[in-house]
């Protein structure tokens, strides 16, 4: 019984940054902009976030520092992708080697490096924090409780928001779009910045209130699952979330069960996320439903004057 | 009545072709403005330009006899020009509403009441206009016409008074047709300035006020379609008749290929081949001429063994059905195929010159057995081809075919193709988008394998290419071959043919 509630209390603190990231990535696909760079994202915002919490100690600070530096990055991204029509998929790869050379070059230069750092207090939402079993998951830092409004916000945008409709236009199809007077290139921009932010955002978590310390490469693959969780999802924020809290849970589950003993290889629960991902796709593949839910354009780089 | 849209002197073009030379247009408010055309005339680039999507080279835009500049689709907008593309500008999962809400100018309040605010517009504007439309449907759901409806409530509720309709009827039945011009020129009555791009002389005659024609990207001249006659238009669309180049004519031998009741299959009542009757001739060029999308495509599709479904016989002589032939016992039937799109089917632009010129006789053990590929011998044999096949700017049959011209990537093609002295010749527009010269090669070519004893088909919407080379000419129209003409055919009245059957 205290081993299931210990697990429930931590499975937020492993959860977040799927979500935040996930939620990011979807923002930037819905306006069809395939984004894969989100590992390197992740560390860009990471790196950055410690190193304002070393100099300030502010998280908040720290935190918003790591979501302007992904969307800095990101920048770099989208001259690539949108202007230059470079292939999305090899300029989101590069994305991630870049920024994971980066990051690890500035961390070791700046020794940064396994500097502990203190993160955020653990905010009791009294009365459900003593809640038996469930009460631990109201035991968190301020950032969980802010990803609900963030994932209401977003969703809102993008479902209930004439900008979000247009955005969304811009990734089902930019020449209608076009068409309609929509600047099709600005809102690519507009969105890629914006989920690169949340992807950085989560990089900032994983680094400020998570491990609370810098260690190279520290995203560890999560860039990937965040990725995976997309198609996963199949491009819907709330679904996105339940795979996030799915994720989470695994990846809660692994300190748990050595804890109580049970021998699992960790690169076993390490591979689940992907093999759920794989199954998703195969099983929508067989459905033969993939086409509606993915964005129409995705990937697809948009200039006017092209004839056809 | 006052202008409300002017065009003068402009040109276009697109990577070194001219799409539009020193083109002139005038439509005035209250009027139906045709633009009349065959494909490739420059219709629809001139009206891109006026609709903001394109950026003219040289020339002016006037809007009220005031000059304007169109930096996109938002300008025009705002200038209150619409324009509904023929290949529709809609957001398949998105409703009706939603769609139309994109084209909107913004306003305030929340979004859920600029829908339903949306959603009531679309009801009035389409009872006042005789449409029928739920704004809540998903476009994905509706059919063609109702899609091309939602279509034209997007540019009328965007406000637009000048409105660009690109070959509407093209994808409508007769009378879904006739609807939408009436109501069309029931707009125009009310004092809207309609423009209605197309190459149907039925059309232009009915429901047009006045009517502009366009010839090789110039437009020749604006006329009243009431004081003109059909075969006029058609005299001025199709262009002067010129003197065919002497060839000889050939002496034909017997049928090698015979296509006897070719059909798609039936969609939504209409069959996009209905009945393709014709026989090729060894020693012959048969040519067929149409205005494209007729089905042409589709049977070049057929012929060529790309995926295309079909009903009816098509037998060559000594083999049999020919759909039954895969690709390999298609080279050793010694059938040639030239693809409209060339880059695309017939070359694979990534691979070396070589490699493109190698890759029809790789299978069949040319080039070495399966584990083995002699390149030295493809490389030496490319380039003899090149060389007997004059294509130029080879450098080393080394480099990539992408990096060939539009003329000499069709050379390449050839020289693959008739490397094996050709019994059946395929060719789907071989020298569109080519200059004079190379073109005039590729005529050569042809010319020169009917001599040979080969049966030539050559599809085009080019009709000067077809009355220069073909001995027969069939004309297609809605799928079928509505007439056929000997050599020497008369130009008129194959124009006459090609559009008096749409």
């Amino acid at each position: 019984m205290d081993l299931l509630a210990s697990w429930l209390g931590n499975v937020p603190d492993f959860a977040v940054p799927y979500a935040l990231a996930a939620l990011g990535l979807i923002l930037t696909e819905r306006a069809g902009v395939l984004s894969l760079g989100a590992e390197g994202l992740l560390l860009a915002g990471a790196l950055a976030s410690i190193g304002t919490q070393l100099a300030f100690g502010v998280a908040g600070l720290s935190l918003l520092a790591g979501m302007a530096a992904a969307a800095l990055v990101s920048i770099l991204f989208a001259v690539m992708v949108i202007v230059l029509r470079v292939n999305q998929v090899i300029a989101g790869l590069t994305l991630v080697f870049f920024c994971q050379g980066l990051t690890s070059l500035l961390g070791t230069l700046l020794e940064w490096t396994n500097q502990p750092i203190r993160g955020l207090p653990a905010l009791a939402l009294w009365p459900l924090s003593e809640l038996p079993l469930v009460g631990k998951l109201f035991h968190q830092n301020l950032m969980v409780y802010l990803t609900v409004p963030i994932f209401l916000g977003v969703v809102w945008y993008l479902n209930r928001s004439t900008s979000g409709l247009r955005l969304r236009a811009v990734g089902e199809n930019p020449q209608a779009a076009d068409a309609a007077g929509i600047p099709v290139l600005a809102y690519r921009f507009a969105a890629v910045m914006a989920g690169s932010a949340l992807v950085g955002l989560a990089g900032a978590y994983i680094a400020v209130l998570s491990t609370k310390m810098w260690i190279a490469d520290m995203s560890g693959g999560r860039g990937w699952i965040a990725v995976a969780l997309v198609i996963f999802a199949r491009w819907s924020p709330w679904k996105a979330l339940a795979g996030a809290v799915l994720f989470g849970c695994i990846e809660a589950l692994i300190p748990q069960l050595a804890a109580a003993g049970v021998r699992l290889p960790q690169y076993f629960v390490l591979m689940t996320p992907y093999a759920v991902t794989l199954g998703v796709m195969i099983w929508v593949a067989l459905g033969g439903r993939q086409n509606n839910a993915q964005p129409g354009a995705l990937g697809e780089p948009y200039v006017r004057e092209e004839r056809r | 009545m006052p202008n409300a849209l002017q065009l003068t002197g402009v040109s276009k073009s697109f990577d070194g072709f001219k799409a539009l030379s020193d083109a002139s247009f005038t439509v005035k408010w209250g009027e139906v403005h045709a633009l009349l055309g065959e494909n490739g005339a420059g219709k629809s680039s001139l009206m891109n330009i006026a609709a903001g999507l394109y950026a003219p080279e040289t020339g002016e835009l006037l809007i009220d006899d005031n000059k304007v500049q169109l930096k996109g689709p938002a300008d025009a907008a705002r200038e209150r020009i619409g324009m509904v593309h023929q290949h529709f500008k809609l957001v398949k999962p998105f409703s009706v509403a939603e769609n139309i809400l994109l084209g909107l100018p913004r306003s305030d309040g929340s979004h859920r009441k600029r829908l339903r605010e949306t959603e009531r517009l679309i009801a009035e504007k389409a009872e006042q206009i005789g449409f029928s439309i739920d704004p809540k449907k998903t476009v994905a759901d509706l059919s063609i016409a109702e899609q091309q409806r939602v279509e034209i409530l997007k540019v009328l509720l965007a406000g637009a008074k000048i409105l660009i309709l690109d070959e509407p009827t093209a994808v409508l039945t007769d009378q879904e047709g006739e609807r939408l011009l009436s109501t069309v020129q029931g707009l125009a009555r009310q004092g809207a300035a309609v423009i209605l791009v197309t190459h149907r002389m039925a059309d232009v005659k009915r429901f047009a006020d006045r009517v502009t024609v366009m010839r090789g990207g110039r437009t020749v001249e604006t006329l009243d379609p009431q004081q003109v006659s059909i075969a006029d238009l058609v005299k001025l669309t199709v262009g002067e008749s010129l003197p065919a180049p002497a060839h000889a004519r050939s002496e034909p031998g017997p049928a090698l290929l015979s296509v006897r009741g070719l059909k798609s299959p039936e969609i939504g009542g209409r069959r996009i081949l209905d009945g393709i009757d014709l026989s090729l001739r060894g020693g012959e060029i048969y040519g067929i001429a149409g205005v494209g999308g007729n089905g042409q495509s589709e049977l070049a599709n057929v012929l060529m063994g790309l995926p295309e479904p079909s009903e009816g016989e098509i037998a060559l002589e000594g083999f049999g059905d020919l759909r039954t032939a895969d690709m390999d016992q298609r080279r050793d039937l010694r059938i040639a195929a030239i693809p409209a799109d060339r880059y695309g089917l017939a070359l694979a632009g990534g691979l070396s010159i070589a490699e493109n010129f190698a890759i029809g006789q790789v299978h069949s053990g040319r080039y070495g057995p399966f584990w083995l590929l002699r390149e030295g011998r493809a490389r030496e044999e490319t380039q003899a081809a090149v060389e007997r096949f004059d294509v130029q700017g080879v450098r080393n049959v080394r480099q990539k075919a992408a990096l060939l011209s539009g003329g000499n990537a069709q050379k390449l093609v050839i020289a693959r193709e008739f490397s094996r002295e050709p019994r059946i010749v395929l060719a789907h527009s071989p020298s569109r988008g080519l200059d004079v010269r190379a073109g005039a090669a590729v005529h050569q070519r042809l010319l020169a394998a009917r001599d040979s004893g080969a049966a030539v088909l050559l599809i085009s919407e080019d009709l000067d290419e077809v009355l220069a080379l073909a001995d027969r000419i069939g004309v297609m129209s809605a799928g079928k071959i509505v007439a056929e003409f000997e050599r020497p055919a008369d130009r008129q009245a194959i124009g006459k043919a090609m559009v008096d059957h749409v």
